[in-house]
């Protein structure tokens, strides 16, 4: 998997990015010049309120909105609005309820007009490793939520594109279940160790899994903060009780909490989309 | 389904068909009503089997009418509903219009059919055809209308064409509405197929009906009627048998 050249240009970088929507007379700006790289093989979250503009984000990364201003680049080269070059995990599953277990899973290399034979030969055999054998064949509603999401995973897995982009993607799972998608996903990608960009409003989640995490803002968001995890690889779920954990969890839930306040002030009301400012 | 289901969910209506079939029986010889009113069960199926080698002759033709209608009738009523889904400015300026076709009576349409096109099979497919493209294009439409937008924010996302989007979702989507607006024609047709041997044939169970009406011979009028809705249940059956097949996926409930 992977399989681009590593350059120093191996990454994927979001470029003072902000986007403005109008809808009638009232301008609502929900990015505010945003920048964040994620390199070649690295585990980059995004933490932040909810509503704080992540879906148009990713919807600017697929390239199915045009942003106002700035650029998405690709390993060097200006990529904005381009759409199929990232791999991508949504938060419900989104498995398509005719298509068997192995034929979910090659959806997107499908999609991107690869060989049908090698794909579910891919399929096959890491629906073994991920302990779904014998669900080839099944019809996704069998599945439960959590086994559901490991589909959604590798279908997002071996996809062809370099960086992949999860969405809240253990969002709808009880905390049990959650708990070991976590420790699942760690293990998995620190031997595929595929470049990917997630997003959570978990801050154990985030820092369990990342090496970087950008903290976002209310809308209009921007970066509060950019927090590089020190842990080292493998991780075990030990360094949830090493007290660099705690200090960093307080440290992020601290600028949350701020934030959420000085929104809440600035507007007065709870109300989402409020702060949408008329020019 | 185990045999003993099955026996559960059909005995009711079986048992109450029967005592319907009895108490008409009882009825009719309790109160001596004359046959050309209302003949009794036993004197319709016996005429339907003296009858039999002529009505068959009838029977074929009806069938192969309601069968050549409802295929085309399917097929336009599919390709409209693709047409207008692919172009939503089309589907807002002919959706009302669709609405509208289908309440203008046939009973009175089929006539002006005949002037326009004469007594040859060509009437009679249109008829059929009309009759039984409006549910399956309304059916259609809808299950175009309404594919998950989940989905569809996930096709997007990885970049899926217009036509990979169609033919991977969209279409297999709408695969559970298109039977069910196949179903509601299927009974349709049989009955299109009749009025539009009403309005000028020389074969059929419509013909046969109307002579059977001239010259009172209700028990033939009867014996139309059953075969007109066995012929109606054995198509509706079929399509289920076919909807089984194509929608396997389906959860079982």
């Amino acid at each position: 998997m992977g399989g681009g050249r590593v350059t120093v240009n191996s990454q994927l970088e979001l470029r003072n990015l902000a986007k403005t929507f109008q809808n009638g007379g009232t301008v609502r700006r929900v990015l505010d010049n945003i920048s964040l790289t994620v390199k070649k093989g690295q585990f980059v979250s995004i933490v932040g309120p909810s509503g704080s503009g992540k879906s148009t984000l990713f919807h600017v990364i697929g390239g199915l909105t045009e942003p106002t201003s700035g650029q998405v680049i690709m390993d060097g080269k200006d990529v904005t609005g381009t759409k199929g070059l990232i791999s991508y995990m949504p938060q419900q599953p989104a498995l398509l309820p005719w298509r068997t277990i192995e034929d979910n899973v090659i959806l997107a290399r499908e999609v991107a007009g690869l060989p049908r034979q090698e794909s579910i030969e891919m399929a096959r055999e890491w629906l073994g490793k991920v302990g779904l054998q014998g669900y080839e064949h099944a019809y996704p509603h069998v599945l439960s939520g959590g086994m559901q999401q490991r589909v959604a995973f590798l279908r997002a897995l071996l996809s062809p594109q370099e960086y992949m982009c999860l969405d809240e993607p253990f969002g709808s799972l009880d905390a049990l279940t959650r708990y070991d998608m976590q420790k699942w996903l760690t293990s998995i990608w620190e031997t595929q160790k595929r470049s990917v960009l997630f997003v959570t409003h978990s801050i154990e989640e985030a820092l369990f899994l990342s090496d970087t995490i950008y903290v976002f803002s209310n809308k209009p968001t921007n970066v509060l903060k950019k927090i590089t995890v020190p842990f080292s690889r493998p991780r075990a779920e030990e360094v949830m009780e090493m007290p660099v954990f705690h200090e960093l969890k307080r440290e992020i839930y601290q600028l949350l909490k701020r934030e959420q306040e000085r929104s809440a002030e600035s507007t007065g009301t709870k109300e989402e989309f409020s702060h949408a400012a008329p020019y | 389904m185990t045999n003993r289901t099955w026996f559960q969910k059909f005995w009711p209506p079986t048992a109450a068909i029967l005592l319907l079939l009895v108490v008409w029986q009882l009825a009719v010889t309790i109160w001596a009503v004359p046959a050309w009113m209302l003949p009794s069960p036993l004197q319709i199926v016996s005429e339907g089997i003296s009858s039999m080698p002529r009505m068959w002759m009838h029977t074929a033709f009806t069938i192969r009418m309601t069968l050549i209608g409802y295929a085309i009738g399917a097929v336009v009523g599919f390709v409209l509903s693709f047409v207008l889904h692919m172009l939503p400015r089309i589907k807002t300026a002919f959706y009302p219009l669709l609405i509208l076709s289908q309440n203008i009576p046939i009973i009175a349409l089929a006539p002006l059919l005949m002037i326009w096109f004469g007594f040859g099979l060509l009437p009679k497919m249109i008829v059929i055809t009309l009759v039984c493209f409006f549910p399956i294009a309304v059916a259609t439409l809808d299950g175009f209308a309404q594919t998950d937008p989940v989905m569809m924010n996930y096709m997007k996302m990885i970049g899926a064409s217009r036509r990979q989007i169609f033919f991977k979702l969209e279409l297999p989507h709408a695969i559970p509405y298109l039977f069910s607006g196949l179903k509601i024609s299927a009974t349709y047709s049989v009955m299109g197929a009749v009025i539009s041997e009403w309005l000028g044939s020389d074969k059929g169970i419509g013909v046969y009906m109307l002579l059977a009406k001239s010259g009172f011979r209700t028990d033939r009028v009867f014996v139309a009627i059953f075969i007109i809705v066995f012929l109606s249940l054995l198509l509706f059956g079929c399509i289920i048998l076919l909807e089984r097949v194509c929608t396997r996926w389906k959860p079982k409930v």
